[in-house]
């Protein structure tokens, strides 16, 4: 079946294109075919932007993501929904990495108006200090990420400059402990 | 005649045992009668407080009509309901609310516990947010086990509340 | 008598300077709690204006139960069971979107004839879960045959999943590999027997609710979401495809066998909540071309799962798979670190992408209109909540 290949393709892409935050060009990947759609995508991006920029983590068949620092962070987006043609956010998560001192935002961008986009998910990164984690929102530019920020900052403590309201969301009103999703915040027993 | 028998001394004494006797005539039919229109119409409050809910509304469905015991779910007010059914898991969010709506229920009140989160927490035991079991804040009855239990499960815990309340007395 | 109206006036308007009435003084705020017959455990806090919403703002949370920090202490394969819960009545999907994303971390092939197994569960259970979303919405508009039968109907299903999987609601069917077991004797045809039984009832449902003059009347022209507005905040599922945008996971992103399968995206360009309750109808009626396709299509013989390994893992990497449930594309995105424990489990759920919409279509509406407006956004707190 070809979605076998396509997955045998992905693993052998991913043992060699993952990385975690270290810089890669793109012309160092040439042992396996890179797919052209997504490859102009990052081209477009990196060509605007120059490479100190925008950094591309990965390129694989559907998904791309690039790394961008905080403060570029609006410049990029606003380029990304103006030019590329995508719309709205999946989602917006957060994940905390202790042994680098960093927390890692990320937004999955798609696009309902493109048919060619429509299958490809842009995964759109930075990564701010743990100590003093403070981001610009972009919820002027994709307002389906207002609930979403909302949610990354009480769970993780990532405070959205120009969020209109960063406050307490699923949690009970009586939380007094540190946000839940960092990773010394320990589950009882465990 | 009578009059001989009937004077001032054992006056208080011939109405105290016609009370007596009049209380325990009617003591018995009257309770089965009180307690035999509780538990053929027991209503159940509309709180949903997890995923169990959607064996709870099979329930009520055309195989498993629980409405053939009087549990119909009243979707008036609370004032009018006598049942609780904890469907759940239920959270630290959730507990000062199902506190509330059980504070305004009107006595005579029973709690049936559903499923293993409301019983001990179940799978999510180890969860930040989730309380260990719900009778340290309503005073449970029945317990139903299960995640989630079936309807049929379900249909004998009401039973077995019924039974409980033939055995009850009347105050 | 003049005398007396004037005094009268002045009364008046000394009165109403004495209570000093201003704007806000007119509104009442209401609070459409956790218990509501009309809300489920989700509560949104409301004021209202004479009889018109002015500002809504949603609390969620009363059934968080923290899946995505659980998912960080067990493996891979211990997962499923927990996560199987935010939706219960859907849960095969969840699983599977779960499953795709697993796979690809760690390099498992899924045979074929699993491949069709797990897409055959997967559309059983979107009729299952339309069904009970209309018997719902039937108790929200006060008509109760519209909660009898879909739930009677939907038992029916839920004997086909049990002879299946072998629980009524958690199945636990799916898991990275494949499927747990193989189809039990005879399922084709009970299968076939069922979809031909369920495609006549379709036809008079259609008779009793939809072309009801008063479901149509509480549900046409109420809460209107226009293309650009849906776009831009982001909505999924069938909320998307009745305003106007033929979009469907399964067809922009064919995973497992769907490429293979022939079939059209039901899509509706009126955006009010009669679409978005006509097109989940539209789509389960598409589902049973599904199914017999896939029944069709499917190998006679082979395996249908991977061989079990005890504690999968693969290299560190990252993934994001979606998959179209009944609420819409439920995303799964999963950060793993080497080690048999995902290092970060995140779920985009469609119900919470909705959420948006509520305030957007509640301000400015009737209150009557209000469950209407609510359960046709097609939200399930626990979901929402995860």
């Amino acid at each position: 079946m070809s979605s076998n290949q396509s997955n045998t393709q992905n693993g052998s892409e991913q043992k060699k294109n993952v990385t975690d935050s270290t810089q890669t060009s793109l012309s160092k990947k040439t042992e396996i075919t890179i797919p052209e759609f997504e490859s102009s995508i990052v081209n477009q991006l990196v060509t605007k932007f120059t490479d100190k920029i925008v950094q591309v983590v990965y390129v694989r068949p559907g998904r791309t993501k690039i790394l961008v620092p905080p403060n570029e962070i609006v410049h990029v987006a606003t380029f990304i929904r103006d030019t590329l043609g995508f719309d709205h956010a999946e989602s917006v998560s957060g994940t905390d990495y202790p042994k680098d001192n960093q927390i890692e935002v990320i937004y999955h961008l798609s696009s309902y108006s493109d048919e060619k986009l429509s299958s490809h998910v842009l995964a759109l990164s930075t990564r701010v200090d743990r100590n003093d984690s403070r981001l610009p929102t972009l919820i002027d530019i994709f307002k389906s990420a207002e609930y979403h920020e909302r949610e990354t900052f009480e769970m993780l403590g990532v405070y959205f400059e120009g969020h209109p309201r960063n406050e307490r969301f699923l949690l009970p009103e009586d939380w007094a402990d540190i946000p839940p999703l960092r990773k010394e915040f320990r589950i009882k027993g465990r | 005649m009578i009059k001989d028998l009937v004077n001032p001394t054992n006056f208080n004494l011939m109405v105290g045992k016609l009370g007596d006797v009049l209380t325990r005539a009617l003591d018995l039919p009257l309770g089965y009668a009180i307690n035999w229109g509780r538990i053929w119409s027991l209503w159940p409050v509309h709180l949903e407080t997890a995923c169990c809910s959607v064996e709870f509304g099979a329930a009520s469905g055309p195989r498993y009509d629980v409405e053939r015991f009087g549990i119909i779910e009243a979707f008036g007010s609370l004032r009018q309901c006598d049942l609780i059914v904890v469907q759940g898991t239920v959270t630290r969010k959730m507990a000062p609310r199902l506190r509330m709506v059980y504070d305004q229920m009107p006595d005579p009140k029973y709690v049936i516990a559903m499923g293993a989160c409301a019983i001990t927490g179940g799978l999510y035991i180890d969860s930040y947010n989730v309380l260990p079991g719900v009778d340290g804040i309503v005073p449970v009855d029945v317990y139903v086990p299960g995640c989630p239990p079936r309807p049929e499960t379900l249909i004998q815990g009401c039973m077995l509340l019924q039974e409980k309340i033939k055995r009850s007395k009347i105050r | 008598m003049e005398n007396f109206e004037q005094k009268f006036d002045e009364t008046i308007k000394r009165g109403l300077e004495i209570v000093k009435e201003t704007e806000e003084d007119r509104l009442m705020t209401l609070s459409v709690g956790p218990q509501h017959p009309g809300s489920g455990h989700f509560r949104f806090t409301i004021k209202v204006d004479g009889d018109y919403i002015v500002y809504c703002d949603p609390d969620p949370g009363y059934v968080h139960r923290g899946e995505e920090k659980m998912c960080e202490y067990r493996n891979f394969i211990q997962n499923i069971p927990h996560l199987e819960r935010p939706v219960i009545h859907d849960s095969t999907n969840i699983t599977y979107s779960y499953s795709l994303a697993v796979e690809e971390l760690t390099n498992i092939q899924v045979p074929l004839r699993g491949q069709y197994i797990r897409a055959l569960a997967s559309e059983l259970n979107r009729q299952v879960y339309t069904l009970y979303w209309l018997g719902i919405y039937g108790i929200f508009l006060g008509h109760s045959t519209m909660f009898m039968w879909p739930v009677g109907d939907r038992e029916l299903f839920i004997d086909l999943l049990e002879a299946l999987t072998g629980a009524r609601v958690t199945h636990a069917f799916n898991i990275p590999g494949g499927v747990r077991n193989d189809m039990p004797e005879g399922f084709k045809d009970r299968c076939l027997r069922q979809v031909a039984y369920f495609e006549k009832r379709l036809v008079e449902y259609e008779d009793i609710f939809y072309n009801n003059p008063l479901f149509r009347q509480r549900t046409e022209g109420v809460g209107i979401l226009t293309k650009e507005d849906a776009i831009k905040l982001g909505v999924t599922g069938s909320v998307l495809r009745a305003s106007g945008i033929p979009f469907d996971v399964r067809k922009a992103e064919p995973y497992d066998v769907y490429e293979e399968i022939d079939f059209k995206i039901q899509y509706m360009k009126t955006c009010d909540s009669y679409a978005r309750s006509m097109v989940p109808f539209l789509d389960m009626k598409e589902s049973c071309h599904i199914i017999r396709e896939l029944l069709d299509k499917m190998p006679q013989s082979g395996e249908v799962r991977a061989k079990l390994q005890p504690n999968p893992k693969g290299p560190a990497g990252e993934s994001y798979k979606r998959v179209e449930s009944g609420r819409g594309a439920l995303g799964y995105y999963i950060v793993s670190d080497g080690t048999p424990k995902p290092y970060r489990v995140k779920l985009s759920v469609g119900s919470f992408r909705n959420m948006l919409a509520l305030p957007f279509l509640l301000i400015g509406s009737k209150l009557a209109d209000m469950p209407s407006i609510y359960w046709s956004l097609n939200y399930w707190p626990v979901e929402a909540d995860r």
